[in-house]
């Protein structure tokens, strides 16, 4: 297959350097409370490997490859559902109590 | 080639959508809607993927179909199973399915790699393209079988921490042989080998398995968080290496900042526990050392649950410390159930939260909201200590290490340096504990022997409702 937009080289290492520092200043600033949702959300976020996975399968030629890229498929989508309905569950229950909603929401 | 196009265009909107989330997540008002929003960049990028079918490699054409229903029935049976134990598990549980999903993911970077492998893809793209698979596939396959383990010990399917003699070695030759064979595949690529042997990447994937159980095994249940976040960051660095070797930038994206924020939340989590993060991995942290009896002078004074409470609700300020023993006995409803008579009263209640309080950091905040306590009444340990001593009566609920003055005292002390609540400077101080028992290090706790302090003996969850009628009878 052609790939137009090639990641080789100094552009991946780019990439790879923003990204690390962009990860590291989202978590930087979280207060305590959050950690666990927070470990929970990224754990979700890199379920995102199903997308490669899924490509292994549809491109698989022979009957390993079919298994190992649908056990791929099996366990990539069951970190991204996963990780979303447990961060999900746990976000919900995160409530101010009345009086101090309106000066939280200033905060933000 | 227009649907390389979309799948490009939706993996942007996707990676946007990730980090946005992400931030979004990072604070308490907003946290809601930046799963949300997250979970649409999900969406949006396993549907693009399926655009990859239009335009699969010459070798799989025919096998199209049967690789597509592969899919849908992968993809079924991995959501609806995910989804179902997602919404079933308690909120106790959490660390361990948090543990099994991130194994999981790493678990499927391994299979990417096996899968780029076998089919020749990453050697025909030059050694650096197969470097970064082999080594993706290492970390994946660790994080996945540590995190099996992991998951298993903090379920209690597996109690003993065990180990090899001269583990350490052994782990060391492990890891050397899946870096030579993973050498070895590169050298191959080079040689103008289509596609590496297949003996030879599942034995690599065997001693890299291998490798995760035996990095894992020692680790003691207190660690384990520590290990899990650990894992998390091993996995997104997994999936960062496979997504070079598949081109695909939201992978390399999502993957990197999940590594980085990870290992930053390891060190966090480290930290806050006063361990060291290589200590946590290649030592043997309360295994048998608890060898010195210490000298600590007073004695136990036990505490009816009405005395205590009776005493809270005359007080003006409260501060209540819960711990795991809380949460297991699942009381955390009652204490509210509690804390609200008392804040009728005109009691000012506050919650301390020792950053490992639970068994991750942040799960107790998790544990209380759970039980409907606002956020903006739980305050974080640098927050509060100062507060102690003008605090008229503290309490402790199945927390124990966490209160221990002798980690800012006594210097032979295992939890020497690591940073404490200070309860015992508050005027009184109620423990609530099942038994007599040690704490996770296995260290004796002087507050439990001072002057100010009374031990309220039983099950959190009775005690909780003792505590709720002594004060109902008050009117």
């Amino acid at each position: 297959m052609e790939i137009t937009t090639t990641i080789t080289g100094f552009v991946a290492l780019y990439i790879f350097l923003l990204a690390a520092f962009a990860g590291y200043e989202i978590i930087g600033r979280v207060p305590a409370i959050l950690h666990t949702p927070l470990m929970s959300g990224s754990n979700f976020v890199h379920g995102i490997v199903v997308v490669g996975a899924m490509w292994a399968l549809l491109n698989a030629g022979t009957t390993l490859e079919q298994v190992i890229g649908f056990v791929g498929v099996l366990l990539g989508a069951g970190n991204a559902a996963g990780g979303y309905v447990v961060t999900e569950r746990m976000l919900e229950m995160f409530k101010p109590s009345s009086k101090a909603a309106s000066s939280a929401d200033d905060k933000e | 080639m227009f649907s390389a196009f979309l799948i490009d265009a939706a993996y942007f909107i996707a990676a946007f959508l990730f980090l946005y989330g992400l931030k979004r997540m990072a604070s308490p008002v907003t946290a809601r809607s930046g799963i949300v929003i997250a979970g649409g960049g999900m969406v949006l990028a396993v549907a693009a993927a399926f655009l990859y079918g239009f335009d699969v490699s010459p070798r799989a054409q025919p096998h199209l179909g049967t690789n597509l229903l592969l899919l849908v029935i992968a993809l079924g049976i991995g959501v609806s199973w995910a989804w179902y134990s997602g919404k079933r598990v308690a909120m106790t549980d959490m660390p361990q399915m948090v543990a099994l999903y991130n194994g999981m993911g790493g678990g499927a970077a391994a299979a990417i790699a096996a899968s780029e492998l076998f089919s020749g893809n990453a050697l025909a793209h030059g050694p650096v393209v197969t470097l970064l698979a082999v080594l993706g596939g290492l970390i994946g396959a660790v994080a996945l079988s540590g995190s099996l383990i992991a998951w298993a010990k903090l379920d209690g399917r597996m109690n003993k921490t065990w180990r090899l003699p001269n583990q350490q070695y052994v782990n060391l030759g492990l890891f050397c042989g899946a870096l030579a064979i993973g050498a070895a595949v590169v050298v191959m690529g080079l040689m103008d080998v289509a596609q590496a042997p297949v003996i030879v990447v599942a034995l690599f994937f065997i001693i890299a398995l291998a490798l995760g159980v035996l990095l894992t095994t020692p680790i003691g249940g207190a660690d384990m968080p520590v290990v899990i976040s650990l894992y998390n960051a091993f996995t997104g660095l997994a999936v960062a290496f496979e997504g070079f070797v598949l081109q695909n930038p939201a992978m390399i994206i999502a993957g990197t900042v999940v590594g980085s924020a990870g290992t930053l939340l390891t060190l966090m989590m480290a930290k806050a526990m006063n361990r060291q993060v290589s200590n946590v991995i290649f030592s043997d942290f309360g295994s048998d050392d608890g060898g010195e009896e210490s000298d600590i002078e007073g004695s136990m004074k036990a505490a009816d649950a009405s005395d205590a409470a009776i005493a809270m609700f005359y007080a003006s300020k409260v501060i209540i410390v819960p711990g795991y023993g809380l949460a297991v006995a699942q009381a955390q409803h009652k204490l509210y159930e509690f804390v609200k008579l008392l804040q009728k009263q005109g009691v000012e209640v506050s919650f301390a939260i020792h950053p490992v309080a639970g068994r991750m950091p942040g799960h107790m905040n998790v544990l209380l909201a759970e039980a409907g306590v606002p956020y903006d009444i739980i305050y974080d340990l640098e927050d509060i200590n100062e507060d102690f001593p003008q605090a008229d009566v503290a309490v402790v609920l199945g927390a124990n290490d966490v209160v221990n003055p002798a980690a800012r005292t006594r210097k032979s002390s295992p939890i020497y340096g690591m940073p404490i609540l200070n309860v015992d400077q508050a005027r009184q101080a109620y423990v609530v504990k099942r038994g007599q028992g040690k704490g996770y290090s296995g260290v004796e706790n002087e507050l439990f022997y001072a002057e100010n302090t009374s031990m309220v003996y039983g099950d959190a969850q009775k005690v909780m409702m003792q505590m709720i009628e002594a004060v109902k009878s008050l009117g």
